[in-house]
């Protein structure tokens, strides 16, 4: 990956590439690397500042999984709630409504006092806005349940826990995942946000980058960030796909 | 409690408000950024979404640029423009950011709104004998309207939320008085900041909601 005559150079992390200085009347030309001439695709980057990308990824993808997390165990009995009692679902929808509309810096700001410059706060607000998305989707599933078939799975005797567990919450499956593969990708993308108070996974890369001009820095936590994206999506469709074989016969049949 | 009274001072005290670093000034920047980007973007997406929608071309990407366009973070698109040739031109990376964003709900909603036009009307129309402008300016593009209006309403909050981390690359608007307080510590600003970002989102919905339900309801149900 290196390009030939590239040295390792630790401890200059976040410096800016300098340009050729003089001393003393004599000229001292830097390492011609690609980090000296401070290009955006840097191989020597990638070979050197190994570690500090891979704790970034790791940090990136741990945070978004614990918010996507909670916020599925937070959104799955709320919607459940509004599905079950008619008044519940109207504030339901408002509240996360209004929690989306707020944009993330604010949020997260708004968090401060309450969690401090902490993961937590990240995490919190992530959760907020995946509550949306989620608590949206699993409803618009758990209402497409057909009438005849809660009438048939109670004709059969099924108690009103094991419809749900059963037959309204496999049934409102795709819908929920289509919910959960948006949110995830919004909450990859909103990680990076993350940055203003130091836990921004790779947004801390692109902080700091854009802060020195380092452009490999962020082009490559930003590419990172895509890919992290994009692999969780299509992670998500797989396990949709393993889930609910039934959908994927539908579609055979539909095309 | 303390730092809610805190904020409540930060918040009507005079000074905080007039200035060049204060609270009108970024509104301003704010409300500027807001509605310029989204005229320019009504006037980027919305005639390419008519003209697929009508043609019945470029669904796939038209639909798929949206998802594409979650993916991608906003902060990380802001500060490689920021770090790219355009970043020297003062406030031209913020608005090409803000455009890059605005547009793909405008696309989608706007595309998704032509393709739901009823087939038999649009076969009705034809019948009539009208030419494919009549029956893009007289039939589809009004049934359309409330699809490509909600798509207006979903890029206006999305500007208001780009504008916000544009301040942490360096733009203007409200985001500026958050960025700002993180600088100097305080607490105090940092929440007055977002309360202030986040009541201005929620008036940019409230607008388009108002606007929803004072137009007129055409054609009834359905």
């Amino acid at each position: 990956m290196r390009p030939a005559g590239a040295s390792p150079r630790t401890g200059h992390q976040h410096a800016r590439p300098l340009a050729p200085a003089r001393c003393n009347g004599r000229v001292t030309v830097p390492p011609d690397d690609c980090l000296a001439r401070n290009e955006w695709i840097c191989g020597a980057y990638l070979s050197t500042r190994r570690e500090i990308l891979w704790d970034a990824t790791l940090q990136h993808i741990q945070l978004t999984l614990v918010s996507v997390a909670l916020g599925v165990l937070i959104a799955v009995p709320l919607a459940v709630a509004a599905r079950r009692t008619r008044w519940a679902a109207g504030p339901v929808l408002g509240v996360t409504t209004v929690l989306y509309t707020i944009p993330s810096l604010a949020m997260f700001s708004l968090l401060l006092p309450v969690y401090g410059l902490s993961a937590a706060l990240v995490v919190a607000g992530l959760v907020l806005y995946s509550l949306t998305l989620l608590v949206r989707n699993i409803l618009a599933g758990l209402r497409a349940v057909p009438e005849e078939t809660r009438q048939a799975a109670r004709g059969m005797g099924y108690g009103p826990v094991r419809l749900l567990l059963a037959v309204e919450l496999p049934l409102a499956l795709p819908a929920a995942m289509a919910g959960l593969r948006i949110a995830t990708v919004s909450a990859v993308s909103l990680v990076t946000i993350g940055a203003i108070v130091g836990h921004g996974g790779l947004g801390n890369l692109i902080y700091s980058g854009m802060n020195t001009y380092f452009k490999a820095q962020v082009l490559t936590a930003s590419v990172l960030c895509v890919i992290i994206a994009v692999a969780a999506d299509l992670l998500l469709l797989g396990v949709q796909r393993l889930l609910t074989p039934w959908t994927r016969e539908n579609r055979a049949r539909a095309r | 409690m303390n730092t809610l009274s805190a904020t409540w001072e930060w918040l009507t005290t005079a000074a905080n408000w007039s200035g060049d670093n204060g609270v009108w000034r970024r509104l301003g920047e704010h409300l500027f950024l807001t509605v310029v980007c989204l005229a320019l973007s009504c006037l980027i997406a919305l005639p390419v979404a008519l003209v697929l929608g009508h043609l019945g071309k470029g669904g796939a990407l038209a639909v798929n640029i949206s998802n594409a366009g979650r993916a991608v973070p906003t902060f990380a698109v802001l500060v490689l423009l920021l770090l790219s040739p355009i970043g020297g031109h003062g406030q031209w990376p913020t608005i090409i950011a803000l455009v890059l964003f605005a547009v793909p709900p405008l696309l989608t909603n706007a595309y998704v709104g032509m393709r739901g036009v009823d087939a038999d009307v649009v076969r009705a129309a034809r019948g009539m004998g009208m030419t494919g402008r009549q029956m893009l300016f007289g039939v589809e593009l009004p049934l359309a309207m409330p699809l490509i209006l909600t798509g207006v309403r979903i890029a206006a909050v999305q500007l208001v939320a780009t504008a916000t981390v544009a301040a942490l690359a360096g733009g203007g608007g409200l985001g500026r008085i958050i960025t700002a307080g993180f600088n100097l510590a305080s607490t105090p600003q940092v929440v007055a900041g977002a309360v202030l970002v986040a009541v201005f989102a929620l008036l940019v919905e409230g607008v388009f909601e108002g606007a929803r339900r004072l137009a007129p309801q055409r054609g009834g149900p359905g």
